[in-house]
């Protein structure tokens, strides 16, 4: 039996010792992204709404000059679980934008004021525009960007995740890209127009460091630095890509309960059931 | 077990009815009357998850049609309208994807249990086989689902998998282009992914309706493998297995909220968020986590051909386990060794599908191989092996004896009154 015993142990120990040293083997560096404190995060999280108006401000003053985010409209910001803009604010703000509509009846196309039905204007008409006008690099839709960005998590940290709900990656990693650009270290050769920054793949980003401190005003006191910059937008835009994400914790709190009771319930009516299951063994022993 | 029923409705329709077509005694004996063995534990609920995973794919994938665009300009928005404009469309797409893992993961345990229980030995075979066929079917239609969305990892999956069939010498080029309707992953690519992944959740569910047709044929088998003797040894089917089934698929269900409310993005890939682009492709092409084991097995042989060939290998050898497995004793509860085995085989898997999510290079190369041959040495090798060598524990007279013996845990260890298993009839 122990003879037994220990061959299955050394043919696991084989393969387990084979596989953990599998890592040290292969390797990549590019430091993880420093954790950040959301609102958002966590089973009851929502968004902060002075947040998401301050997010807004930046990306509709800097980020919107070169980045699309064509899948929303402009009605999104006064719906529910999202910056709470008035109905008001919204239209004023979409009367900005000029919309190109038609045919008209005599079959011609015509420019209009933007209405908040319109989806956020594009800053070029298509991607080869985007890319001639950025030295060949595409500045990417934000739309759902804050869920197309994660880094590694690694064992063990992938599997806690589950539990911690931990899903701000995409979120985390905006925010360190926006600290992350430094002076390539002796050495470093970056291809012609590229920057170098620590947290992106490769550390050579076609994007120039795109906002520094005092370039957006703040206008609730809150302090109009690099820092908070980067926090806002990476906010606005993880509300961006999961506008329903509220509505999603609050209605999996309620599922959480029925089915935590329901469970309870049956677990129970389950073992009364069983306590009288014929020829039970308690009968006749 | 079914066939001959001892249902007479009581109402005059009903029996007007049964006279004419027979359906409520076939559901009668079938899921009322229906003797289970009695000692039958948790792990044997996965059937009826099983069954509510596929009611669930099933109806939030009709509804999801009904808002989604097969097309490869309007695929990745109208999934992206289903998550922002239609009325819960972000639910219904949450559990859509998500069901698709938690389908997996009760599949997986499904199989497991049936591997440490030995479930597949006579007259199991062609149960066992059935549910391989499920399995295949599942694989398929997780696939062709996953290029549906069209992101970076739908289009670059789908171009990798579609691939493999380019290693078949002389005719792969040709039924490459065949499957794909064009000379690379496209539009007519999406339209026919579509089609199937809408045709065969119906195809499975047909299949299932054999599995479980065969499964009343043989009987359940149960964590003695002992096979039931007398009435002692069975409980109808309702209420004692609906309730037990269906605590356990409420309780499964917490799980599934879980993923769906609180981690939805969690199971899938980051780039699957960025809309297809043939012109860029991804630094790790990486298959659902569902697939893991089987890409690791195919990226550990150097030879694209052996390397497919491997990969559907290592699920066509499940089909020949019933005699690949000689041992006459079923449950690994009276195997001390081959219950080692089990375990170890379980572990190689979850390892073959971490270092199937890790890109190809160094020292994963070298343990994915090892544990590559480990996978099919344990059924080509061990499993014989096994069956011969092993010296087995003595079964229980019957399952009554053994839940009998130990009310409280019933299918565990077993004194007195002995029965060797060399001398139990199969």
């Amino acid at each position: 039996m122990t003879k037994q015993r220990s061959l299955a142990a050394l043919v696991f120990a084989g393969a387990f010792a084979i596989v953990a040293s599998a890592p040290a083997m292969a390797m990549e560096e590019t430091p993880h992204p420093p954790r950040q404190s959301w609102s958002f995060a966590g089973p009851f999280g929502t968004f902060d709404r002075a947040q998401l108006q301050r997010g807004f401000k930046v990306y509709h003053e800097v980020c919107a000059a070169c980045h699309s985010m064509h899948l929303l409209s402009f009605r999104n910001l006064s719906e529910p679980g999202g910056p709470a803009f008035t109905k008001a604010q919204v239209a004023a703000l979409a009367a900005q934008a000029k919309v190109q509509d038609g045919p008209n009846d005599a079959g011609e196309m015509f420019e209009r004021a933007g209405r908040p039905a319109d989806r956020f204007p594009s800053p070029f008409p298509n991607d080869n525009a985007a890319r001639a006008a950025n030295g060949g690099a595409l500045p990417p839709d934000f739309s759902v960007l804050a869920k197309a960005r994660s880094y590694e998590r690694g064992f063990p940290l992938f599997i806690f995740d589950i539990f911690t709900q931990y899903q701000e990656q995409g979120v985390d990693y905006i925010v360190a890209l926006l600290h992350g650009y430094e002076d390539a270290p002796q050495g470093v050769k970056l291809p012609e127009g590229a920057n170098y920054n620590k947290y992106f793949p490769g550390h050579a980003i076609g994007m120039p460091k795109p906002i520094e401190d005092g370039r957006v005003e703040y206008t609730d006191g809150t302090p109009a630095t690099l820092d908070n910059y980067a926090k806002d937008v990476a906010a606005f835009m993880m509300w961006a890509a999961e506008p329903h994400l509220e509505a999603r914790k609050r209605i999996g709190f309620q599922t959480m309960i029925f089915l935590l009771v329901f469970a309870g319930l049956l677990y129970f009516a389950k073992k009364k059931v069983w306590s009288t299951a014929p020829h039970t063994p308690e009968q006749h022993a | 077990m079914s066939g001959h029923s001892t249902y007479q409705p009581q109402n005059r329709f009903l029996q007007w009815f049964e006279s004419r077509l027979p359906i409520g005694g076939l559901i009668h004996s079938s899921f009322i009357a229906y003797p289970t063995p009695r000692n039958l534990n948790y792990w044997w609920t996965f059937g009826a998850i099983l069954s509510f995973m596929l009611g669930v794919q099933i109806v939030t994938g009709v509804i999801l049609v009904m808002h989604y665009t097969p097309h490869v300009d309007m695929a990745f928005n109208s999934v992206e309208h289903i998550m922002r404009d239609v009325n819960y469309g972000w639910l219904l797409r949450y559990l859509h994807s998500n069901g698709a893992s938690m389908f997996f993961v009760a599949v997986y345990i499904h199989m497991f249990r049936g591997l440490y229980y030995g479930s597949y030995k006579a007259p199991r075979e062609v149960l066992w086989i059935l549910g391989v066929i499920i399995y295949l079917l599942m694989m398929a239609t997780g696939f062709l689902g996953y290029t549906l969305p069209w992101g970076q990892m739908s289009f670059w999956g789908a171009t990798v998998i579609t691939n493999f069939f380019s290693a078949i010498p002389l005719v792969g080029e040709s039924i490459t282009t065949w499957l794909w309707g064009g000379y690379a992953v496209g539009n007519p690519t999406l339209n026919r992914f579509f089609s199937l992944h809408y045709l065969l959740p119906f195809v499975i569910a047909g299949v299932v309706v054999l599995h479980v047709w065969a499964l009343h044929v043989a009987g359940q088998n149960n964590p003695t493998g002992v096979e039931p003797k007398s009435d002692r040894d069975t409980v109808p089917f309702t209420p004692y297995a609906t309730m037990k089934d269906a605590f356990m698929v409420v309780a499964f269900s917490i799980v599934f909220a879980w993923f769906v409310f609180y981690v939805p993005n969690y199971l899938g890939h980051a780039d699957n968020y960025i809309q297809a682009n043939p012109g860029v492709t991804p630094a790790h092409i990486v298959p659902e986590w569902y697939y893991l084991p089987f890409y690791a097995i195919l990226r550990s042989i150097p030879n694209k051909l052996a390397g497919v060939i491997a990969m559907f290998g290592s699920i066509a050898i499940l089909a020949f386990v019933p005699w690949l497995d000689t041992s006459k004793v079923r449950s690994a509860n009276y195997r001390p060794l081959y219950r080692q085995f089990f375990w170890v085989f379980v572990i190689v898997c979850i390892l073959l599908g971490w270092l199937g999510s890790k890109p190809a290079e160094g020292g994963y190369v070298i343990g994915a191989r090892i544990l590559t041959a480990y996978y099919f040495i344990h059924f080509l090798v061990i499993l014989p092996l096994l069956g011969l060598l092993e010296k087995t524990k003595p079964l229980p007279q019957s399952i009554y004896d053994s839940v009998l013996k130990h009310p409280t845990s019933a299918g565990g260890k077993l004194e007195g009154e002995p029965v060797t298993a060399s001398g139990r009839k199969s």
